[in-house]
């Protein structure tokens, strides 16, 4: 039986259909990363598995049932996206607060050890600086000793090495994870499967290879009158009479414009960020 | 129920921390009885008695509009309050620790009053009528706390301060907690027990010092209790509905 299930879930905010038949597994022992751009329907999806928000239609289940039953969130951890510890309450006292809701808490040294946040038990969260709370943020989801963990962008806003401290002390817990991001970067470093998300709906799930293949684009740019259909192109469009073109292999692409006789100036070849790559995956399925 | 302990105590936690909250709570009621009451009516044991249950009234309404409206709007805005609905916990035991952190900080604001009256007045109440108060206070505090909790979930914390600062001094003039039982100004006395600041003095003048209450007044109390009640629970429905539906 997967952890926790998504089935044909749908979600809708007033007008704006945030989740769109979206249907997911998680099981057991596994790290999936939701992938997508900012809006694509990660944290929606996250607030239904957490029994945040219910869905307008399909269903969810956690451990076989109602994510809304407090009894089934005995054994999952959160870390949301945006931070908000009390400012006036101390380390240890949040780590105690949140303690105080499972039968078998991790001691709270232990679990502020392997957070590296031992030196600052006593003092105030709102002393902290932003990562020292994001790491305390994640923390505080593996207190209940959770077999399933919810980590909404859980390094967003983190330098280098504090992202690298963070992955490690994640990578080192023996349950399931389901985490959002939009730095592929980090879900090439926590996942074994990712889920793309774009619009609301699921556009790819798989594992990090075949995805990383799928947004791996590049946006050949160029000045001129027209282009040719060519095979290396996925995707173009135009704007200040510039010509964009997205293509899995740049060079491919430049030895085609040649051959083809195209009259261009100014190529450039950038890489295509998530975002764009995001695009043109959820354009080629509409 | 040691959940409900546990959210209260860090709730109590976090307030404390930030002493000014506390002291601006229990310093109006302190000031006015040094003030009005003490040099006014300190020597007249009956008028100060008096005078006492009305600053407890004024420091319990307050209390509660202010702790209730901008503690409930504040902590909505937060992040942290999403997250705490995700652990495996309903919505109760925050819910029931907040009303007891609520009545902490409310035996606080006025245990000042009481003191000043104590010390510095001849107001007088034998241990049943101290008692008997006390049952008063608990039944008159209860529209308050819902009028705080209704402004809380009603309106965001920029729009709870404005309006729980607009409510507190009419309210607390308005009812007569100024002046004494039925001295309030000639043209207030009509309006005076539609207020339920009014009805919670009454109460509380009976209670302490064997005023006769006016009916009018305690009827319209009840009312507003039950008003406030509906009030409280839609906005508390409609709060959830936007955030947790």
């Amino acid at each position: 039986m997967p952890l926790a299930r998504a089935i044909d879930v749908s979600r809708r905010y007033g007008d704006v259909l945030a989740l769109d038949q979206v249907s997911l597994d998680v099981h057991n022992g596994e790290i999936v990363g939701l992938l997508g751009p900012n809006g694509a329907g990660k944290t929606t999806l996250l607030n239904l598995f957490i029994g945040l928000r219910r869905a307008t239609s399909g269903r969810v289940e956690l451990f076989g049932g109602d994510p809304g039953d407090p009894a089934r969130r005995l054994r999952i951890g959160v870390t949301p996206q945006e931070t908000g510890l009390p400012s006036t309450l101390r380390v240890g006292e949040c780590v105690d607060f949140v303690a105080a809701h499972y039968p078998d808490p991790v001691p709270r040294g232990e679990l502020l050890a392997r957070f590296g946040l031992s030196d600052l038990a006593r003092r105030q969260t709102g002393g902290l600086s932003g990562g020292q709370k994001r790491r305390l943020a994640v923390a505080l989801a593996f207190v209940g000793r959770p077999r399933l963990v919810f980590l909404d962008e859980p390094t967003t806003g983190l330098d280098v090495s504090a992202r690298r401290a963070l992955w490690e002390a994640i990578r080192e817990f023996p349950g399931s994870v389901l985490l959002t991001s939009h730095y592929l970067e980090e879900i090439e470093a926590l996942a074994d499967r990712v889920v793309v998300i774009g619009g609301g709906r699921v556009l790819a799930d798989d594992t990090i290879d075949a995805v990383r293949n799928l947004v791996a684009l590049r946006r050949v740019s160029l000045s001129g009158e027209h282009v040719p259909r060519l095979d290396a192109v996925v995707s173009e469009h135009r704007d200040n009479g510039r010509i964009h073109l997205m293509t899995p292999d740049s060079d491919a692409l430049v030895r085609q414009l040649v051959t083809a006789g195209v009259a261009f100036r100014d190529l450039e070849i950038h890489a295509a960020s998530l975002e764009e790559a995001f695009l043109t995956l959820t354009s080629k399925e509409s | 129920m040691s959940l409900v302990i546990t959210h209260a105590r860090y709730q109590f936690l976090e307030t404390i921390r930030i002493p000014i909250a506390v002291i601006g709570a229990m310093f109006f009621p302190a000031a006015a009885m040094i003030f009005f009451v003490v040099p006014i009516v300190g020597d007249n044991a009956a008028a100060a008695t008096y005078a006492t249950a009305s600053m407890v009234v004024f420091a319990t309404s307050t209390t509660c509009i202010f702790s209730y409206g901008i503690g409930v709007a504040e902590d909505r805005a937060q992040p942290w309050d999403p997250y705490v609905r995700t652990l495996p916990a309903g919505s109760f035991p925050r819910f029931a620790g907040r009303i007891l952190n609520g009545t902490g900080f409310l035996v606080l604001s006025f245990l000042p009053v009481l003191v000043i009256a104590a010390v510095a007045t001849e107001a007088t109440a034998t241990p049943g009528r101290l008692a008997l108060a006390a049952g008063a206070l608990l039944a008159g505090s209860i529209p308050f706390t819902l009028l705080g909790l209704t402004i809380g979930y009603a309106l965001p914390s920029k729009a709870a301060l404005a309006v729980a600062q607009l409510l507190f001094f009419p309210l607390a003039f308005g009812g007569g907690l100024m002046s004494a039982p039925g001295q309030a100004p000639g043209w207030l006395e009509p309006i005076s027990p539609f207020l339920p600041t009014r009805g919670a003095a009454e109460l509380l003048w009976a209670s302490a010092g064997g005023w006769q209450p006016n009916t009018t007044a305690v009827v319209m109390l009840a009312v507003w209790t039950v008003v406030l009640a509906v009030a409280g629970a839609a906005a508390y429905r409609r709060d959830e509905g936007r955030r947790y539906r």
